[in-house]
């Protein structure tokens, strides 16, 4: 059973959105997904600085089996990285939500996070999809 | 419905991912995939291999039949249980799939083939046998387990029966022997010594158990992949198939022409090739570049062309990105990778990778 914090926002595509003190968006791939994919073996990551659209394609994870594109939930400005990805891909397996955090984003809009899913509704999506 | 071997509640008992290979559900990994690895490279670790199909080919006709079947020369076994790689071949040359040949006498050899090719390999071969004296027979009633790493050979013999044990503990590489119903060959998929073991399918959740208990860790087809291409072992289906010659596949060393006097399937169409030259180099690459290598990247040769990887992956005993890949004759040492739409530069090796847990290339 994986495991979805009541706290994050979630995306379709299972990216994970935490809403910061200071305005910015921490961005991941849900427990869900990092099941799937397997054990991580590479992470690209943004570069800081670049702006996102929402949606677009901003980073990689590639695990054992396969490559995975990693799309920017919220349209805006790469704040940080997670630099430790670079040499532990494995972090996004064993902590998702803590140490395997992807990047940072500055929203364009600050309320766009708020129209994600919630963990309910993402949860009710990922069981319906069995 | 997928088919399902003796150990299939074992594999659900563990917490495996399951997946469809072939027709068969079997086990992708029990968690991780990279410890699993790890765990055969430096310890012992078990796959359920039951889905390969035995075919057992006997009669006074048999080991003819296998001098014409076989690009390999089954001639050039002596000792009883001795083992062959070999591939079978189309008339054109391509490879029908690849196999491994047990002797047994020169009246009853044993092969094992892959699952996914089963019904057309046994269609093949049958088709093969007109006019020789034999009696092909799979053997759906035995089931197979691969014990592998450095310490499979004890762990596995301090729980195999007293004449199975004595029967297994004296066999040297590459080679088999019976014991009763059951089967060990000191034979392998990953570069690692162990055994692969044929035994009564109603007697193989006992014997899992029993290596599980002595300590040799469940591992699924993932682990099997990435340890066989670090031992630099071909897949069929991926690294060759119909449409491509041994030749081009790092095979030719498994391509007996001598002695000259042997007609076998596919001999004139690769003596042709050989004749013709310009045959493309089968090799091993190391990314130095980012991203990781998959099946169907293209390889850029500079001048020479361009090649494709059939094979590719992240090696977690190197812990860098490695592939096999046809390129074109003349390719240099250094060539590049479409890795995702962006060119990362690579080095040409000779496989194997890794083997008996050591790196075999330089990183």
């Amino acid at each position: 059973m994986s495991n979805t914090p009541a706290d994050l926002r979630y995306t379709k595509s299972h990216e994970w959105v935490r809403s910061e003190s200071d305005g910015t968006v921490t961005v991941g791939i849900s427990d869900h997904a990092q099941e799937l994919l397997g054990d991580l073996v590479f992470v690209e990551t943004p570069e800081v600085g670049s702006s996102q659209d929402a949606g677009a394609a901003c980073a990689v994870v590639e695990s054992v089996k396969a490559a995975s594109d990693v799309y920017a939930p919220v349209a805006g400005e790469v704040v940080a990285v997670n630099e430790q990805l670079a040499d532990s891909p494995e972090l996004v397996n064993s902590d998702p939500y803590g140490e395997g955090w992807l990047f940072r984003l500055k929203p364009a809009d600050a309320g766009a996070a708020g129209g994600l899913m919630d963990a309910d509704a993402y949860q009710a999506m990922v069981d319906a999809e069995g | 419905m997928s088919k399902q071997t003796p150990l299939y509640q074992k594999h659900l008992e563990a917490g495996a991912r399951m997946v469809n290979f072939g027709g068969w559900s079997m086990p992708l990994h029990y968690g991780s995939q990279i410890e699993e690895h790890h765990a055969v490279r430096r310890d012992a670790g078990m796959f359920d291999v039951s889905h390969m199909t035995v075919v057992d080919v006997q009669g006074n006709g048999a080991r003819d039949y296998l001098r014409f079947l076989l690009a390999n020369d089954v001639a050039k076994l002596k000792v009883p249980g001795k083992a062959l790689y070999s591939c079978m071949l189309t008339p054109e040359g391509g490879v029908v799939d690849d196999l491994i040949t047990y002797y047994l006498s020169d009246t009853f050899y044993r092969l094992v083939v892959n699952a996914a090719t089963r019904d057309k390999d046994l269609a093949w071969m049958r088709g093969r046998a007109t006019g020789f004296d034999v009696l092909l027979q799979e053997r759906d009633d035995l089931a197979m387990v691969a014990v592998q790493g450095p310490h499979a050979r004890d762990k596995a013999l301090s729980v195999l029966d007293g004449e199975v044990a004595r029967v297994a503990d004296a066999l040297s590489p590459f080679v088999g022997g019976q014991a009763g119903d059951w089967f060990v060959g000191r034979t392998g998929y990953t570069g690692e010594d162990g055994f692969e073991i044929m035994l009564p399918a109603a007697e193989t959740p006992a014997f899992w158990d029993r290596l599980k208990a002595a300590g040799v860790q469940p591992a699924g087809l993932g682990a099997r992949d990435t340890l066989r291409l670090e031992a630099g072992m071909n897949l069929y289906g991926q690294d060759m198939d119909e449409q491509v010659s041994p030749l081009e596949s790092g095979l030719a060393w498994t391509v007996a022409f001598e002695p000259a006097v042997r007609d076998f399937v596919g001999r004139a169409a690769l003596e042709k090739q050989k004749a013709a030259g310009g045959l493309r180099r089968f090799v091993g690459l190391v990314l130095e570049g980012r991203g990781v290598l998959r099946g169907h990247m293209r390889v850029l040769c500079g001048a020479a062309g361009e090649g494709e990887i059939t094979s590719g992956g992240f090696s977690p005993t190197l812990g860098v990105s490695i592939a096999l890949a046809r390129v074109p004759a003349g390719t240099g040492e250094r060539v590049e990778v479409d890795v995702r739409g962006k060119p990362q530069p690579a080095r040409l090796v000779k496989p194997p990778f890794v083997r008996n847990g050591q790196a075999c290339v330089e990183i």
